[in-house]
């Protein structure tokens, strides 16, 4: 509450973890749009990307008070959970369409430039598309149909055409560089 | 699986399937360095969410904020059991009250090559004279009994007897779950978690299921009705045997 600066998400967290529904809700205003639109990225359909945020906020809410600080940072934390909730929701859907088709069939909003469109034009994002880039094509692709689209590792493979096994490779290296470019998970 | 340490990446972004979930987790149990690297790779994942922002419907900041009212937040962890996956806690108290149980019900579940006197209510054996199953392991000379009290005054206490090679769990005020839930019993054995039975709600004492007898500990989860084989998160409590 009139506070200069970003938000101190940990500081927030540790709060809400006690019962304070206010820095809960400050949290929620600092977080909702990067965690709603994380879940809107991977379902897809906008009403149950709002099921997803409201069942992640929850967890939050309930968990809060188990986010450890010296383990990882917060926004890290929040998204872990809303993506898990995403991923189970597209998996438990059943998409069967999407299962058969190869990555150059699907719709091609997960490639490259289409991540683009989404983001606001903010410095950060800048920076992530610009360590997106230091990653082999197979690498980047591979973590976009994953982390975006939802895929096991295995399908990914399947879409990529690469041998059975090896995108959880790819996946791994792009993941470490991705962090080591962008200075975080330290 | 030959080389599991290789899924951390796949884990860390959630691109693995259920089976391969299940022995990933099983194997963060024991291993810190692929905990430590599974963390580190979630924090690179993270960046991602920078690129993907969309503001929510003005109205779900008042769902959300009305949706917490009813619930307590959990308090923090505290010092972590070995052999519970990454994301497991020691949790204090379960899910939204439904209700306090007052039924006095046993259920008990046979242990493996003991005659069993009573498997029913252990309050009133209905042959007067014979002693309950529960009660023999109370009695037992070598028994040895490990509490714990929740957050909300439920108490949980598992008395395990070597000799006999079993263990019973004796809770009070454990809330009732809804019809979609089961408390789920698991012995501890070289930090892995090992099913030990479901304990209906209406259950005031319970025999765990399986080899009481070298076990390190026992818990309690909460997992989705008729239970699962790898515990989750809902960690009720978890208790270690003196003499293990």
């Amino acid at each position: 509450m009139g506070a200069t600066g970003p938000p101190d998400l940990g500081q927030l967290l540790k709060l809400s973890g006690r019962g304070d529904r206010q820095a809960f809700a400050e949290l929620y205003d600092a977080t909702a749009s990067r965690i709603f639109g994380l879940a809107v990225r991977v379902v897809r359909d906008p009403a149950q990307a709002e099921e997803v945020t409201q069942e992640a906020f929850l967890e939050i809410w309930r968990t809060a008070g188990r986010f450890d600080p010296e383990r990882g940072s917060g926004i890290s934390w929040l998204l872990t959970i809303v993506h898990r909730k995403a991923v189970d929701r597209v998996r438990s859907a059943e998409a069967s369409t999407r299962r058969d088709t190869t990555y150059h069939q699907q719709n091609q909003a997960v490639d490259h430039d289409s991540t683009a469109d989404a983001a606001h034009a903010s410095m950060e994002a800048r920076r992530v598309r610009s360590a997106l880039g230091s990653l082999t094509e197979v690498q980047r692709e591979a973590i976009e149909l994953a982390y975006f689209g939802g895929y096991t590792h295995t399908q990914v493979a399947g879409m990529l055409d690469l041998p059975v096994g090896t995108a959880k490779t790819r996946i791994r290296d792009g993941l470490i560089r991705l962090r080591d470019t962008m200075g975080v998970g330290a | 699986m030959t080389d599991v340490h290789a899924l951390s990446g796949a884990y860390a972004v959630d691109a693995l399937d259920d089976i391969e979930r299940a022995q990933f987790e099983r194997h963060l149990t024991e291993c810190p360095a692929c905990r430590a690297e599974v963390q580190s790779l979630r924090e690179g994942a993270a960046v991602l969410g920078e690129l993907a922002d969309a503001a929510p419907p003005a109205s779900l900041r008042a769902q959300v904020l009305s949706d917490i009212q009813g619930v307590r937040p959990l308090p923090p962890l505290a010092a972590s059991v070995p052999g519970l996956p990454e994301r497991s806690t020691r949790r204090r108290f379960p899910r939204p009250m439904v209700g306090l149980v007052a039924a006095a019900a046993a259920v008990i579940a046979l242990g493996a090559g003991t005659a069993i006197v009573q498997p029913w209510d252990d309050a009133a054996p209905s042959n007067p004279g014979q002693v309950s199953a529960v009660e023999q392991i109370l009695d037992a000379p070598d028994a040895e009994a490990t509490s714990d009290r929740l957050d909300d005054g439920a108490t949980v206490t598992v008395t395990r007897s070597k000799r006999m090679n079993l263990a019973v769990l004796e809770t009070t005020g454990l809330p009732e779950l809804p019809d979609d839930q089961t408390y789920e019993l698991w012995l501890i054995h070289e930090n892995q978690m090992v099913r030990a039975g479901l304990m209906d709600d209406a259950a005031r004492s319970v025999m765990l299921k399986g080899d009481a007898a070298s076990a390190s500990g026992a818990g309690i989860t909460i997992e989705p009705a008729g239970g699962s084989s790898v515990p989750s998160d809902d960690v009720v409590t978890v208790m270690s045997f003196e003499n293990a």
